[in-house]
């Protein structure tokens, strides 16, 4: 171990400028600017701004760490990223039209992608890029989830307010819970005996039984002084250990912290302005939050939930994720 | 009550599973949902260029959208939606034709003029009914005129106004040359916009009326005659910052741009317009409304078209989420804190108990973006930023019967 360590260690200083290899790689996908930016988890420095195609928003981590895959809306289209070159190296027009989101299963074979335009949720072969069905859901179909185990996809619909429970063997629709106003994005817990909706406009989370498909609680947001109609709560976050969710509250400029056991909002951190989505550092110490309006990306640190700076990225920056060390 | 009309299938199948849960109320289970929609052929202004597609259905087309939005959740909850259109002829009976529409539903889309619109609320068929005005800005209608049975989600006038001088107070221009034509909502605006000068510190300079019959707008050689005419017609105004023009038949609003006798940026009903939608917004989502009307109506989406969609969406609000299955239910409902519609502008929009008119945001646009959006930052108010805009609690002349 010492001895790759060493090798590693002197292959970066030969190439002199590259970053840490040991650092993460924050991917921040910028509405606005057509790029995605890379920036090095230890110098917080932009790496590399990568051209993509129009209006990229929604993006994953392949389980393999190796693809970086955007939804690229108004090319219908994703991008694919290699996440050692950092360049765009293919694009997988079956997508189907305006893709704003897209999850990835957990084996990695399949992706599920939400076309907002069409009222579908794509299902996708990954090897081939291929699409294998699409599963007709409400209109205006946003957050993508899919649960620890692989056997069940949510949906949600923003138009229509609901969440789409499919099942992944079958692709069929298996419950439409009806949530708040405009849901945006669905995460599993850990465990993934819960299924957490935001609802926008609503300004609530829904928390759904993944057995039952009942919504069992509804979390609202309150900070004094900020008017209730800010609370809009769109990306959420739980830390490794489950035991803390972190919810972006958009317009508030606040993410919330929620002890997942007692239900209680334990925080408010401010951030960057109309914070959308979120990332978790692979080693569960930092949270990485998109700031659409400020165009940068806060670092929280998870211990002390502390704000601890902000990276300028590039336009409307949208969604978040980080690649491991040494993957 | 004609509750009655509406066919319950309760007990034919009950709501399903995924529905249930402490947490969510239960919708009804199977309903047929009648929404109304009652218009009139009235006059449309000329277009300012006969190439200019002159659109006759406006409204309707918005509302039959909303139907099929409503439907999209609908059929995940056994409920169904359906519009009864009625478009009352430019000299036909619209009592009559009320009385037929509310005799099959109390839910009522009224794309009507102050005064047909309070004709169809007085009647005693109508006592009962939800009637959503989704045309007339008039202010009279939210306060003296005031009925229990109808809702505005069409802003008014004086949010219109506000909403504009907001901006202007924003830029510190302080100045406005007031030019307004001399139909009846000209007048209504131009007060309004004298209201709102006072309200957030704007000066009206002069006011000028125009009279300028547009003619016949085809004529070879027109814009030399208007070329002329506007700078004449705007001459020797005292110093202003901007000219703030209440033209709401087009008779002249779209000429002042470019010609006025000095150079000053046009505001009000052209120019900088102050509205609740227009063709090209795209922000919150918008454009998703935009190209779904766009995909299935194949022409842009106006103003009138949102407010008739709205319209619709407040209804399939109330009867998803009410968890009620009557007429008082869902009025109730809808005037309850609870309730929120979502109309792509960034926040959930509610009905102002005083006077039911609906909170919210209104865009300024020019003819090709959007230049902001008002309440604007800084105008502040103990419990809707939107309440800033049109005629707030404590100055309502409205009275409505407990």
């Amino acid at each position: 171990m010492a001895k790759t360590t060493t090798r590693l260690f002197v292959a970066s200083l030969m190439l002199g400028t590259a970053p840490s290899a040991f650092a993460d790689k924050i991917f921040v996908s910028n509405e606005r600017d057509n790029t995605v930016t890379v920036v090095d988890s230890d110098t917080l420095k932009v790496v590399k701004s990568i051209k993509t195609g129009k209006r990229p928003r929604g993006l994953v981590i392949t389980p393999d760490y190796k693809e970086v895959i955007v939804c690229i809306g108004d090319d219908n289209r994703l991008d694919v990223i290699d996440t050692e070159k950092l360049e765009v190296m293919k694009s997988y027009p079956a997508s189907g039209p305006d893709p704003e989101l897209l999850a990835v299963n957990h084996k990695g074979d399949r992706l599920y992608v939400a076309n907002e335009d069409d009222g579908l949720v794509t299902v996708m072969d990954r090897a081939t890029g291929n699409a294998i069905t699409q599963i007709p859901v409400g209109v205006e179909p946003e957050g993508m989830a899919v649960s620890p185990d692989d056997s069940l996809v949510v949906n949600t619909s923003e138009q229509t307010s609901m969440a789409h429970i499919i099942d992944a063997k079958s692709n069929q629709v298996l419950a439409n819970l009806l949530v708040d106003t405009r849901p945006r994005e669905a995460t599993f817990t850990r465990d993934g005996g819960e299924v957490w909706v935001s609802a926008e406009v609503g300004g609530t989370v829904a928390i759904i039984d993944t057995k039952k498909f009942e919504i069992k609680q509804k979390l609202s947001f309150e900070v004094p002084g900020v008017r209730p109609e800010l609370m809009q709560p769109i990306g959420i976050r739980f830390t490794l250990d489950g035991k803390l969710a972190f919810i972006a509250l958009g317009p508030a400029n606040r993410v919330a912290v929620v002890n997942t056991a007692t239900r209680k909002i334990e925080n408010y951190i401010l951030v960057g302005q109309r914070p959308w989505h979120l990332a978790l550092k692979p080693d569960g110490k930092k949270l990485y939050v998109a700031n659409g309006m400020t165009n940068d990306v806060t670092v929280i640190d998870i211990a002390s939930l502390k704000a601890e700076k902000s990276v300028p990225v590039g336009r409307l920056p949208w969604g978040v994720v980080v690649k491991p060390e040494a993957k | 009550m004609r509750v009655s009309r509406f066919s319950w299938l309760l007990g034919l199948c009950a709501a399903s599973a995924a529905i249930a849960g402490p947490a969510s109320v239960h919708p009804p289970a199977k309903l047929n949902v009648e929404i109304g929609y009652l218009g009139r052929d009235y006059p449309n202004p000329l277009p300012i260029s006969l190439l200019e597609p002159v659109v006759t259905d406006q409204g309707l087309q918005g509302a039959r959208v909303g139907i099929s939005d409503n439907l999209a959740t609908g059929r995940f909850l056994g409920q169904s939606y359906h519009l009864d259109e009625k478009i009352t002829a430019r000299d036909g009976d619209i009592i009559a034709d009320a009385k037929q529409l509310l005799e099959k539903t109390q839910l009522v889309v009224a794309d009507l003029t102050p005064e047909d619109l309070l004709r169809v609320a007085d009647l005693p068929e109508a006592k009962n009914a939800i009637i959503i005005n989704a045309r007339a800005s008039n202010d009279e209608l939210r306060g003296k005129d005031c009925r229990r049975n109808v809702f505005h989600v069409a802003p008014s006038w004086s949010m219109r106004a506000d909403a504009l001088a907001q901006y202007l107070a924003w830029k510190r221009w302080k100045s406005w040359f007031l030019l307004r034509g001399n139909a009846k909502e000209d007048i209504e605006y131009a007060e309004a916009m004298k209201r709102a000068a006072k309200k957030f510190g704007g000066k009206i300079v002069e006011e000028r009326t125009i009279i300028f019959d547009p003619g016949n707008r085809n004529s070879e050689t027109g814009h030399q005659q208007i070329q002329t005419q506007i700078p004449m017609r705007t001459q020797n105004p005292p110093p202003h910052d901007i000219v703030v023009v209440a033209d709401t038949q087009d008779t002249f609003g779209e000429y002042l741009m470019w010609r006025t006798s000095l150079p000053k940026p046009i505001a009000g009903t052209q120019g900088l317009v102050s509205v609740a939608w227009g063709p090209l917004y795209e922000e919150y989502g918008g454009i998703q409304l935009q190209k779904r009307f766009r995909a299935k109506i194949k022409r842009p989406m106006t103003e009138r078209d949102y407010m008739a969609w709205l319209a619709v969406r407040v209804f399939g609000e109330a009867v998803t989420r009410s968890g009620k299955a009557d007429i008082a239910g869902w009025r109730t409902y809808i005037l309850s804190p609870q309730f929120g519609v979502a109309g792509f502008k960034g926040q959930a929009m509610s009905f102002r108990p005083w006077d039911r008119q609906l909170r919210q945001p209104i865009l300024l646009t020019g003819p090709r973006s959007l230049v902001s959006t008002s309440p604007q930052e800084g105008f502040l108010h103990p419990k809707y930023l939107t309440d800033t805009l049109g005629v707030d609690a404590p100055e309502t002349t409205c009275k409505l019967p407990g």
